[in-house]
């Protein structure tokens, strides 16, 4: 004879078991599929590293992390900041910035326009917007090259056209990487601007155009403050793939205008220095991390005034 | 508000608003003309779809008239854009932002004018008092109930000092208790500001309850324009008597006609006298429409016989509807007294007797 209060923990102590299994495939997947490579890599940026790429194992070490920011002198062994790699790090934040900022201009009339047809045609052109996604993205950059490449689509057109007599350098520059990534990155900005859009009251517009708000500031008293949840999505959306972009700098950047995706392969590829590559690569989620904080925090602030 | 008598606020002449194109296209109004005047609490009555809705936002100017001119003051606005109209809206749903404090929403009109902050601060506060909402200032919209909402939007309204008040049927989201202290209140602001009030709605109550004029409205036209008494007492038409109250439509012969007053043969052979529109010519076939509570159903004598087909008690009064001889039916509405019962039973022969003038001759 077993007692009812024994009765009541075994239940319970089958009920914690029959929880664990159940999310076990789920737990196995973050596991194997999220956390661990996360700990390979820590384990790796943290070791030295090997003649011929890999690392030693079991030699720990904390120059790829040092390398991060610092480099040793060739000659004197004084210490310096990489200026490389800081310049990396700069185009990176700052192309992404811009890339944002550009996106958000260009996708917030598009958003507008299409949240104010009426409901039938709103889908037409939403499912317009998301046909570049059918396209591979590598595909795409290279055909964003034959636009703006030295004997391309834009500068045989101005010559023609007698705008310029010689064809301006836009490969392999800063602004050929923004170009593409304002291309490819577009569509991400418009569609949470729309989603948000979509749900705007425009009675509420109305009531301020009633109120003596001209169009003006309609759009930044009354549709920015509102629709602001989506700018922030949209935000986050582009600049996080640009902060780490790999295929648009490598294909219209080349060598010379590089971003950290390409400093990253760099090292793991002809640098043979995982270490490093592994701790930049860290330094960048923790970037993204960051960018991540503020869209949380901000998402809340705005929820709660919509209440 | 000193000001003339009689002077026209806003005149609408001649307006139409077609809406599509082609086959599919509607006119919402169709060559409307009223002149609304000073200090003046007129309502646009009538049923969804009748155009009602779309002369208010021509006149607030979130569209434009297809054709004819809306004047202010003698001043045409048409082309205006709504920023530049001393007219403001309350709106059905009270379009209320939700990002804004209550006071906040109240002081958006006068900052929008560029007014300085003391000022814009001290006319919050006494819009805040008029509507009685001085606790609720700081606010969200959101936090408040449906009825306060209403008093904000209002207040919001009514803050920049408009020259026209436009109500598009701020009430019908209210409850019967909260809508009926609402028309009440409605009326003490329009007195206490003295600001010209447009209001929109499709309830007769209400229309009757709270407005100097009426403009009932079907189809896109506005089919008669008058007080409360004149819409109810002398309908024009048989939509206007339908439209407001109950009526009772007979045919009739009609023919002298003296001092407004005809006299009219009943099918049933009686004559009645009923009142006309002016300039009305006698007429072999029209329609008289006679409201159930100036008749009593007797059991001897009357103008029209029939039997009792049905009696309803409904607390105040009973209605009793009657089958008549001539053809049609009748309703009668007799007051209840307490220490009687109406006492008719179905089946049981009737006459009708129809009050002296209670009929009204209509236009067709």
């Amino acid at each position: 004879m077993t007692s009812a209060a024994e009765i009541v923990t075994q239940v319970e102590r089958d009920d914690v078991r029959a929880r664990w299994l159940l999310s076990a495939p789920a737990l196995l997947i973050i596991f194997f599929a999220a956390i661990g490579p996360l700990f390979v890599m820590l384990a790796y940026s943290v070791m030295v590293k090997g003649d011929y790429g890999d690392v030693r194992f079991g030699e720990l070490s904390l120059d790829g992390w040092f390398s991060v920011l610092f480099q040793r002198d060739i000659f004197d062994d004084t210490i310096g900041l990489a200026d490389a790699h800081l310049s990396i790090f700069w185009r990176s934040v700052k192309l992404s910035l811009i890339t944002t900022l550009v996106t958000l201009a260009l996708g917030f009339p598009t958003a507008y326009f299409i949240a104010t047809r009426p409901p039938h045609t709103r889908e037409v052109w939403v499912f317009l917007v998301t046909i570049p996604f059918w396209t591979n993205l590598l595909i795409r950059t290279f055909a964003m090259q034959e636009v703006i490449r030295n004997e391309g689509i834009l500068n045989t057109l101005m010559i023609r056209l007698g705008v310029i007599d010689q064809p301006i350098q836009l490969m392999y520059t800063d602004a050929a990487i923004l170009f593409g990534m304002v291309y490819v990155y577009l569509p991400l900005m418009v569609l949470p601007l729309y989603a948000s859009m979509e749900k705007l009251d425009f009675r509420l517009v109305e009531a301020g155009y009633d109120l003596y708000a001209t169009r003006l500031r309609v759009l930044w008293r009354i549709i920015i403050p509102l629709v602001r949840p989506g700018i922030v999505a949209g935000s986050i959306l582009v600049f996080i793939p640009s902060l780490g972009a790999y295929v648009i700098p490598r294909v219209l950047g080349g060598g010379k205008s590089m971003m950290l995706g390409n400093l990253i392969e760099l090292q793991f590829g002809a640098g043979r220095n995982w270490p490093l590559g592994a701790a930049i690569s860290i330094t960048l989620m923790a970037m993204v991390m960051l960018a991540l904080l503020v869209y949380v925090r901000n998402a809340a602030r705005s929820g709660a005034q919509h209440g | 508000m000193p000001a003339a008598p009689g002077r026209n606020a806003i005149e609408v002449r001649s307006v139409s608003k077609l809406f599509g194109t082609g086959e599919a296209q509607v006119a919402a109004l169709d060559n409307v003309s009223v002149a609304i005047r000073e200090n003046e609490f007129f309502t646009l009555l009538g049923p969804s779809g009748c155009g009602k809705t779309t002369l208010l936002r021509l006149i607030a100017g979130f569209d434009y008239p297809t054709e004819g001119e809306i004047l202010l003051y003698g001043q045409d606005i048409a082309p205006l854009p709504p920023f530049k109209r001393p007219v403001n809206t309350v709106f059905q749903s009270y379009a209320l932002f939700p990002h804004m404090t209550v006071g906040q929403n109240i002081g958006f009109g006068l900052e929008m004018l560029g007014k300085p902050k003391a000022e814009v601060e001290a006319r919050v506060s006494a819009m805040l008092k008029l509507v009685r909402m001085e606790a609720l200032k700081d606010r969200r919209t959101s936090q408040i109930s449906g009825g306060q909402q209403q008093r904000v939007a209002l207040a919001r309204a009514l803050a920049p000092q408009p020259k026209v008040l436009l109500l598009d049927e701020p009430l019908s989201a209210l409850d019967y208790k909260l809508r009926k202290e609402m028309q009440i209140e409605l009326k003490r602001l329009q007195n206490e500001t003295g600001i010209t009030f447009i209001f929109v709605t499709h309830d007769q109550e209400e229309a009757l309850t709270m407005s100097d004029r009426i403009a009932v409205m079907s189809s896109g036209r506005i089919l008669q324009v008058g007080s409360p008494w004149d819409i109810y007492d002398r309908p024009a038409e048989r939509f206007v008597a339908d439209f407001i109250g109950d009526s009772n439509f007979l045919p009739a012969a009609v023919g002298a006609i003296e001092n407004g007053i005809a006299r009219v043969k009943l099918l049933s052979g009686a004559e009645i006298s009923a009142t006309v529109a002016e300039g009305y010519q006698p007429k072999a076939e029209a329609t008289v429409a006679i409201r159930p509570e100036h008749t009593t159903a007797v059991r001897t004598g009357g103008q029209l016989p029939g039997s009792v087909e049905n009696v309803v008690y409904l607390g105040t009064d009973t209605h009793i509807h009657i089958k008549l001889d001539s053809g049609g039916n009748f309703t009668v509405r007799q007051q209840n007294m307490r220490s009687q019962s109406c006492g008719f039973e179905v089946g049981e022969r009737v006459g009708i007797q129809i009050a002296a003038n209670a009929a009204q001759v209509l236009k067709d």
